[in-house]
């Protein structure tokens, strides 16, 4: 009813939790890549690591599987010299008959600073920062069909590695909207940071409804949505989307929405193509473009890390006495 | 028992009644409208002065948990929060554990209101056994064990065949049918509306052509079949707009719905705040426009509670997980007066929505003051303030999203069958 203030942001709007993107202001995620840039050449160092976050725990906090997500995160937080304890709760507590709410008790029981929390269900993330104490920061690290702001933030931190700003730019984001966290925290991502124009690409069975609302354009034909695009993002498409009377098959949606070499040539000469990975090869792109000298996939999977330690030290220092280096 | 209500503004929609004038009841029915029977010597007077006196509210859904969810709430306690808010008859829905789909769960329901004597609890029997939509039940049994009527609850009859020959049956037995329209296939596992909203937040949508399409079916089938149907916590304004044309066609159809569809949109649901998870979901504002509109033109008749108390951990999780419902029975009466309030109804409009419209719809000689009616009754201040939270709310579920609300006028008597049950 009320109109409820962001519980992402402390009352001096500096970050607290990291939840969505929805809702940032665009200072925030600029600092975000501003500080991620600092920490990109950590990775180049002999020794890896800063001791910003020394003496903190970060709980990783998996209620769904996921090696590579939960990797990075890892290791953003190894570097930053925190205490890293990775739960798989999907295996664990869950199927026992715990509810969330208990084992959230349990964990804040063991002193933790920060949870890392991935969860099939939208609004996990935001449920567990509400029903955390106030010391504990919650990063968001994908809840069911909802947000993947750390996903996002990456993404825009490869694109202005490419581009000078973002006012002039086209991105297309091609396939699976309905199901992508990805895609609707990419979104979010974009129109804040200005992006001239944001493109969705797929069958209608794959678009949610009234996804215009959120500031994009629809295509349903490559050829018309690629046009004169510098971004091409492509999504992962799910195996499993082609038993639910989403897709006939995956030869007939790589035929249509796959990327290929002559559907890449829609796009401007420049363009680069993005992937947030696991890659389908020959099901949403060719190896040939994956592999290719447009592709950045690679690049996105390095700079997850910095920007992961960017997003940790904010929220992390919004609470200590220490800002640490973001301020 | 005699008592003497003075002085009160007597309402009585079914008759345009509205004056200022004493009410006398004896031995559980009204036996004078402004003239003393003679004789007449009360046990209790009450003063109504400045307070309005209408007939005992008719909600025609709510779930008292019981038989099978005792952890929520049981009759004892929901029937004697019904009684708080001016409620004196709850239709409870089949699927309670047991099913209402035999004459035993009719009478250990019955049973258990009489003990309690808060309220008067009448079931809706099963249509289909166990409500799986497969074989229809002994309508004629349980008819004759009191049901007012029978209806598969939130479970649906996939089965076009299946929902036909129910029907014929159900018009066999001079029954209504209340139907709970939603597609199954459309719905899947949504758990909110279909649109900008939950686009936005992630959540499976429920468009609202689940409900139109299993509204069209239905009205067919109707058309077929002859039978008198009640459509239930109707949700979309164009499903308000074909049940206004079916009756406008002559079909025997009334409608409901939900008191929280007429204040809240799905843009409540903020930061995913899961006491707005409700079953069909909260719509856009041009549908909650929309259904105050039919209830203005009386397409949709009356006003329910849809009350459906929860234990605390049932709204403890991610949105989709959390179990749908709002504990109501106590904004009923609130959320349609403050229709008055807007403008949206007449006084009179309001308190028909609640009382003498649902006793229709129910076959049930109540919701009205009459001589010689049944004495359910009502006093209500309307210029009383209070708000709606953990302490104020009886029910034994506080799931509500009203809590922090203030309201302008409340309950202060309820007189159930002649009996004062209820005074603040």
């Amino acid at each position: 009813m009320s109109y409820r203030h962001n519980i992402q942001l402390t009352s001096d709007k500096k970050l607290k939790h990291f939840l969505s993107i929805e809702g940032l202001p665009r200072a925030v995620l600029v600092k975000i890549l501003d500080t991620a840039e600092t920490f990109a050449s950590v990775g180049e160092q002999a020794v890896k690591k800063v001791p910003i976050l020394r003496g903190k725990t970060i709980v990783n906090l998996f209620f769904e599987n996921s090696t590579r997500t939960r990797t990075t995160f890892e290791l953003a937080a190894k570097r930053l010299s925190a205490d890293v304890l990775n739960l798989n709760i999907s295996v664990s507590a869950t199927s026992k008959g715990e509810s969330l709410l208990d084992t959230l008790s349990n964990l804040e029981a063991m002193q933790s600073d920060m949870f890392v929390v991935r969860h099939a269900q939208s609004g996990a993330a935001h449920f567990i920062a509400q029903n955390s104490p106030a010391h504990i920061s919650v990063i968001n690290a994908g809840d069911g069909c909802h947000a993947h702001p750390t996903q996002a933030m990456l993404d825009m931190f490869t694109i202005r590695k490419h581009f000078e700003d973002f006012y002039q730019l086209k991105v297309a984001i091609v396939g699976d909207i309905l199901h992508s966290r990805v895609a609707r925290s990419q979104i979010h991502a974009l129109t804040t940071l200005g992006a001239n124009e944001v493109r969705v690409i797929a069958p209608k069975t794959l678009i949610p409804a009234d996804i215009e609302s959120l500031g994009v354009h629809v295509y349903h034909d490559m050829k018309e949505g690629l046009h004169d695009v510098d971004v091409i993002i492509i999504l992962r498409l799910q195996k499993e989307r082609m038993s639910g009377a989403f897709l006939p098959s995956m030869q007939e949606y790589f035929q249509a929405y796959g990327l290929t070499e002559e559907k890449l040539s829609f796009a401007k000469n420049n363009a680069i193509v993005m992937h947030p990975g696991p890659i389908n090869r020959g099901v949403e792109i060719a190896s040939s473009i994956a592999d290719g000298e447009r592709s950045v996939i690679l690049e996105q999977v390095t700079n997850g890390i910095a920007v992961r330690m960017a997003i940790m030290s904010m929220a992390m220092g919004s609470y200590s006495a220490n800002p640490g280096v973001s301020s | 028992m005699k008592i003497k209500i003075t002085n009160g503004r007597v309402l009585n929609p079914a008759k345009n009644f509205d004056k200022q004038t004493d009410i006398y009841i004896s031995d559980g029915l009204v036996v004078g409208i402004g003239r003393e029977p003679d004789k007449f010597k009360a046990d209790t007077e009450i003063d109504a002065t400045d307070k309005y006196v209408f007939p005992g509210i008719v909600d025609l859904c709510a779930r008292p948990r019981e038989p099978g969810y005792e952890y929520k709430a049981t009759i004892a306690s929901e029937t004697s929060a019904a009684a708080s808010a001016g409620i004196t008859t709850i239709c409870c829905p089949p699927d309670s554990n047991p099913i209402i789909d035999n004459p035993t769960v009719v009478e250990m329901i019955g049973h258990r209101a009489v003990q309690a004597n808060k309220a008067r609890v009448v079931p809706i029997g099963a249509l289909t056994q166990q409500l799986f939509g497969e074989k229809i039940s002994e309508m004629m049994a349980l008819k004759n064990a009191g049901v007012v009527g029978v209806g598969n609850a939130l479970k649906p009859v996939k089965n076009t065949l299946v929902m036909r020959r129910a029907m014929e049956y159900a018009a066999s037995c001079d029954m209504t049918v209340f139907i709970f329209a939603e597609d199954p296939w459309l719905k899947d596992d949504g758990c909110a509306n279909e649109g900008a909203v939950s686009t936005r937040m992630g959540l499976a949508g429920i468009p609202e052509i689940a409900e139109t399409i299993a509204v069209a079916r239905d009205l067919a089938l109707v058309a077929q079949t002859g039978v008198r149907a009640h459509f239930c916590r109707i949700s979309s304004a164009k499903a308000e707009r074909m049940i206004a044309r079916a009756q406008y066609d002559g079909l025997p159809v009334t409608a409901d719905v939900s008191a929280h569809q007429l204040h809240l949109t799905d843009m409540d649901i903020g930061e995913f705040d899961a006491l707005y998870h409700v079953h069909p979901p909260l719509r856009g504002m041009r549908d909650k426009m929309g259904l105050r509109k039919g209830l203005k033109l009386r397409s949709i008749n009356a006003v329910c509670s849809d009350h459906q108390p929860h234990e605390f951990d049932a709204k403890v999780g991610p949105f989709s997980d959390t179990e749908p419902g709002i504990s109501s029975l106590e904004t009923l009466l609130p959320l349609v007066m403050r229709l008055v309030e807007s403008g949206d109804l007449s006084l009179t409009e309001a308190i028909a929505s609640i009382t003498f419209e649902p006793a229709r719809i129910l076959g049930l000689p109540l919701g009205k003051i009459e001589e010689n009616s049944i004495a359910d009754i009502c006093i209500y201040d309307p210029t009383y303030i209070w708000q709606l939270n953990d302490e104020t709310m009886k029910s034994e579920g506080k799931n509500s999203p009203f809590k922090g609300w203030e309201f302008e006028g409340k309950v202060t008597h309820t007189i159930l069958e002649g009996q004062l049950v209820y005074s603040m």
